[in-house]
């Protein structure tokens, strides 16, 4: 049960921002402010003697009982010194699902950030491409890993069939996506209309 | 239009007045029939999988391409999505171990004792000395079964089938071993909380023995094929590069992230089951290129073999000691009490109908899997289902490289740096 020296350290730079800590398994845990979040973490990356210039894990948490808020979780590590740290940021539920991204700072939370947004809808500022990444992207039921998401999902399976057989997958291949958007700006409405719709082969 | 308008719909050649196919223009046009030399001011779109071999399963890559240079890879996920993180909510710790099979489905061992060794952090559980070693088997069977997979897989994606088959006729034998251990090849499910599901049978270390003994001879013969085969290093020196820094950045673990030149390997850096114990070294590249991936992975089967000999001599030494922690709060009493003895009765009750109950409390465990560092993150709040139940995949995190690798690559390097990212779609889509 020894707490992380990058505790007293973190207080020592971000004072108030550094909410509370915990050791639990052995396993230090620092809460921090959303507002400092970005700081914190990117303090924590290049600082020379913390150095957690790998992230091992992106998550979130929501309780069953739901008075505590929700928790985004990163899962630090430095490869050079052979430590963890594990930075929660706490996001009030009666406020919008927001923090700022880290991709900036570690690549790797380009798609782990992604799957946070797609399972619980916590959007993260900054991020170059916040879309689904599990779910398909019309996705319309909600965020299936949040506590008031039924196991069997929002819609009757009846719902459910009639949707995935209405979807045109074709549709999806997303022109905005694989930056053709300058060419679909300037075609005409109807013709933008029909490629909603999922039509391809009529532009020659 | 624009001259980056793509053209979706492929015309399918017909036939002209003389019985001649026509020529369907290559750079799908501005304008019907007129044939446009200007490849590079063209892009096409290619669409691989979902249905496609050399995805290794249902991945869909679309791939922008400049001729036959591609520009940009973008990767679609999701196909194989199952929920099990949502489905490990409803359900006691002993129950999700049969979920953690079907995640990644090449290494199921290896997963089943990653998450034992979780809940068992946090409930501060230390296992007895067999069960480690035995657990140290299971992981190192995994480890080859999952390579050699792997080999075979990517030998066949570039054109070598031979090595396919020598791989899969030693995947045979483990899988063999496995099913006399398990009862089952693939769905092995075989750690509880505190211990094991069953002991190895009679005759399963005789039959390991035989493996380890002549396992070499395929690593060798395999050697003999790739190694130095000009084929082969022409498709992977110096495809799907990924510097040290790069691969850490990405988060990269596992053999992906050692062929990099990054020395990290869970088993040595943070040891578990005792690993620090056995005597094995972690391979290192230097370039961070297919090949150097494919001379990691080879040489972690060489260890696990060298680790799989170790760890029999041990098991020989520890026969008859128990595998299961002496605490009936986690483990189910022997059949033969539950049905003598009112207190075993009561336990036995109590484990099935209520489960193992952790503190309050998470954890985060991760182990170094085949492809990577698998991780399992647990919170609870007391009760015997997860508030949370994280799985840290390897395959998806060093999948999420791929757009990276393969930029500037050719349309056949796609093929094969995705083949070198080793991935299980089960475990990417979860």
């Amino acid at each position: 049960m020894t707490l992380s020296p990058s505790v007293p350290a973190l207080r020592a730079e971000f004072g108030p921002a550094v909410e509370r800590h915990l050791v639990s398994c052995g396993d230090t845990i620092v809460y921090v402010s959303r507002a400092r979040s970005h700081d914190v973490l990117a303090w924590l990356k290049d600082a020379p003697d913390q150095r957690f210039d790998y992230l091992t894990d992106v998550t979130a948490v929501e309780y069953r009982d739901p008075e505590p808020p929700l928790e985004v979780v990163y899962q630090l590590r430095s490869l050079a010194r052979r430590a963890d740290l594990r930075v929660k940021v706490a996001l009030d539920q009666r406020a919008p699902l927001e923090v700022r991204s880290v991709v900036d700072l570690w690549r790797g939370a380009d798609w782990l950030e992604r799957e946070v947004y797609d399972m619980f809808g916590v959007v993260f500022t900054g991020h170059p491409d916040l879309r689904r990444i599990l779910m398909w992207e019309t996705y319309a039921e909600g965020y299936p890993l949040r506590k008031d998401f039924p196991l069997r999902g929002h819609f009757s399976r009846a719902e459910q069939t009639r949707q995935a057989l209405a979807a045109n997958p074709e549709a999806h291949y997303s022109l905005e996506e694989l930056s053709i958007a300058d060419a679909y700006d300037e075609l005409p409405a109807d013709v933008r209309e029909r490629l909603s719709r999922g039509e391809r082969g009529f532009l020659k | 239009m624009s001259l980056r308008t793509v053209e979706m719909a492929l015309a399918t050649p017909g036939l002209d007045a003389d019985g001649q196919p026509t020529r369907v223009p290559l750079g799908a046009g501005t304008e019907r029939g007129v044939y446009d030399d200007d490849f590079g001011a063209e892009r096409m779109l290619v669409n691989i999988g979902p249905q496609h071999p050399a995805t290794h399963g249902v991945l869909r890559l679309v791939v922008e391409l400049e001729g036959e240079t591609v520009k940009r890879c973008i990767p679609h996920l999701g196909y194989l999505h199952s929920g099990f993180e949502k489905l490990g909510e409803y359900r006691h710790y002993n129950q999700i171990i049969p979920l953690t099979d079907r995640t990644d489905y090449l290494s199921p061992m290896a997963n089943n004792v990653g998450l034992a060794m979780a809940v068992e952090k946090l409930m501060g559980i230390q296992v007895t000395e067999r069960c480690e070693v035995l657990r140290v088997i299971a992981c190192e069977m995994s480890r080859i079964i999952s390579h050699l997979v792997w080999l075979g897989t990517t030998g066949i994606d570039l054109g070598a089938f031979t090595p396919f088959l020598w791989s899969f006729q030693e995947r045979e034998r483990i899988y063999n071993l496995q099913e006399m251990w398990t009862g089952a090849r693939l769905t092995t499910s075989m750690t509880r909380v505190g211990g094991l599901m069953a002991d190895v049978p009679d005759g399963f270390d005789d039959g390991l023995r035989e493996f380890t003994r002549t396992f070499p001879d395929t690593l060798r013969e395999v050697d003999t094929m790739f190694t130095r085969n000009a084929i082969w290093i022409g498709r992977t020196q110096g495809v799907g590069v990924l510097t040290g820094e790069e691969a850490t950045n990405f988060s990269l673990s596992g053999p992906m992230l050692r062929a990099s030149g990054v020395d990290y390997d869970v088993r040595k850096d943070r040891p578990y089951l005792g690993y620090e114990t056995y005597d094995f070294d972690v391979p290192i590249g230097e370039h961070g290129d297919i090949y150097d991936r494919y001379r990691v992975r080879l040489e972690e089967m060489w260890q696990s073999n060298r680790i799989l000999e170790q760890a029999l001599d041990r098991l020989a030494k520890l026969e008859g000691a128990p595998i299961n922690v002496d605490d009936p709060r986690v483990i189910l009493p022997p059949k033969s009490q539950a049905m003598s003895d009112m207190e075993a009765m009561i336990y036995h009750f109590k484990q099935v109908m209520e489960g193992v109950k952790p503190p309050v409390g998470e954890a985060y465990l991760g182990i170094e899997n085949p492809k990577g560092e698998l991780g399992y993150y647990f919170v609870s709040d007391g009760t015997a289902k997860p508030v949370r139940w994280r799985i840290r995949p390897p395959s998806f995190i060093n999948l999420s490289s791929l757009p990276k690798m393969c930029e500037g690559a050719l349309l056949s390097d796609v093929i094969a740096i995705n083949a070198s990212v080793d991935i299980v779609m089960g475990e990417v889509d979860r």
